[in-house]
């Protein structure tokens, strides 16, 4: 547990050097144009904005995706945890853990202004935050698992995004779905998705930590 | 404080890329005890020195551990943008060595005036002498010293020698793969050769 939580602190510490505002300024740049593009209509806005702050949260949690694993790889960090018999399991598990710390609560945050720019009412925004708070744990998940898997690649930004937006369109369909579904079930399904990517997700990049050592 | 460390390597061989590096290694490493690998260029002795940390697996044989292990390879991993005492702190927290453990590593290795000094401005030399002090105060058993002798000057050199023979008689293990000639007295000489 000291262990875990000293190597959570850690990335979180690189996090924040490494430009943890990148995500939620393009989150919000992103609601920013929105209007400009579509035009300032306030029902088509209305209508499709929570859609679009969900695909911008989408994108916002694969930008530090080259960060996420390549570098402690390369530079022999993961060897030294090794050989202090830390697992690579509980490796990946921090890094999910401090991802998710570092874009999904400030995305939660900036989604209020967003809701605002987006003309989302208040029984919106609430569902929007509530879906967030469901979704980015999924989110950071996937990341963290495509960071493993194209560690060691050149231009893996580009290889990143084709892997991970297929396997992130659930959670945007449940995600942006539960905005326009009172009941509830929407949120429930979008619960289900982003609790199997977090169940998954430890084993998946412990697995590619260990293939990149060979 | 240490305990009985050991480490027998039983009929080990190493295959890396579908190229047989070595085979047929046998060694038995008591409490104080050193080896020294010796061999060329390209001729496996980092992949000896990972098989004995576990970062790769044999391809026949055993490696049997008793102890914890330090390992001193390649500096890439200390934070170029954090001052040295920093970028130290996070692996050698996980060693459980105190502030004062580093402290007298740093000094044994004649780097203790460095400590706010960013890690990237430092030179080679200086840098291996923070990754082996890092390897001193983490108070394993089995030291696993991958070329130290790399960029090191003469009286540093001294420092390293100096920390080894205190290492071992505490009852440590030490294994170095160097080209460069170093004071090992009645070391056990592991010279790979091409296969």
């Amino acid at each position: 547990m000291r262990i875990f939580s000293a190597l959570v602190l850690r990335d979180l510490r690189l996090a924040m050097s490494g430009g943890a505002a990148l995500p939620i300024l393009f989150f919000l740049l992103v609601a920013m144009l929105y209007p400009f593009g579509v035009g300032p209509d306030g029902e088509t806005l209305e209508k499709t904005g929570g859609g679009v702050l969900w695909m911008a949260a989408l994108l916002a949690a694969l930008l530090p995706v080259d960060r996420l694993i390549a570098p402690d790889a390369e530079n022999g960090v993961f060897d030294q945890l090794a050989v202090r018999g830390v697992g690579d399991e509980i490796i990946a598990s921090a890094k999910i853990l401090a991802h998710w710390i570092s874009f999904g609560p400030p995305l939660m945050i900036a989604a209020i202004p967003a809701a605002g720019l987006l003309r989302l009412n208040g029984a919106e925004l609430i569902r929007l935050e509530l879906g967030l708070l469901i979704g980015t744990p999924g989110l950071a998940a996937l990341t963290v698992i495509v960071a493993g898997i194209t560690a060691g690649l050149r231009s893996t930004g580009a290889l990143a995004g084709l892997l991970m937006l297929p396997l992130a369109v659930p959670l945007l369909i449940f995600g942006a779905g539960s905005l326009g579904d009172p009941g509830g079930s929407a949120l429930k399904l979008l619960g289900a998705c982003s609790l199997l990517l977090c169940a998954i997700a430890p084993f998946a990049t412990g697995a590619s930590i260990r293939a990149m050592r060979d | 404080m240490m305990g009985a460390g050991q480490l027998v390597l039983d009929n080990v061989s190493c295959r890396r890329g579908g190229r047989l590096l070595f085979d047929g290694l046998s060694y038995c490493l008591c409490q104080g005890d050193a080896a020294r690998i010796t061999g060329a260029n390209g001729v496996g002795k980092s992949s000896l020195l990972r098989l004995i940390a576990g970062l790769l697996m044999p391809e026949s044989g055993t490696i049997n551990k008793v102890g914890r292990l330090a390992l001193a390879n390649d500096a890439g991993f200390l934070d170029p943008q954090a001052p040295l005492a920093k970028a130290l702190a996070f692996l050698a927290g996980l060693d459980g060595a105190t502030s004062n453990a580093i402290q007298n590593a740093l000094s044994a290795l004649g780097i203790a005036h460095l400590t706010m000094v960013p890690v990237r401005i430092l030179s080679t030399g200086q840098k291996k002498r923070a990754v082996l002090s890092m390897v001193v105060a983490s108070d394993a058993d089995i030291w696993l010293l991958d070329e130290p002798a790399n960029g090191l000057d003469a009286e540093s050199l001294g420092f390293l020698e100096a920390a080894i023979a205190k290492h071992r008689a505490a009852g440590g293990i030490v294994v170095v793969a160097s080209h460069q000639d170093m004071a090992l007295p009645g070391a056990e000489h592991i010279m790979l050769g091409p296969v």
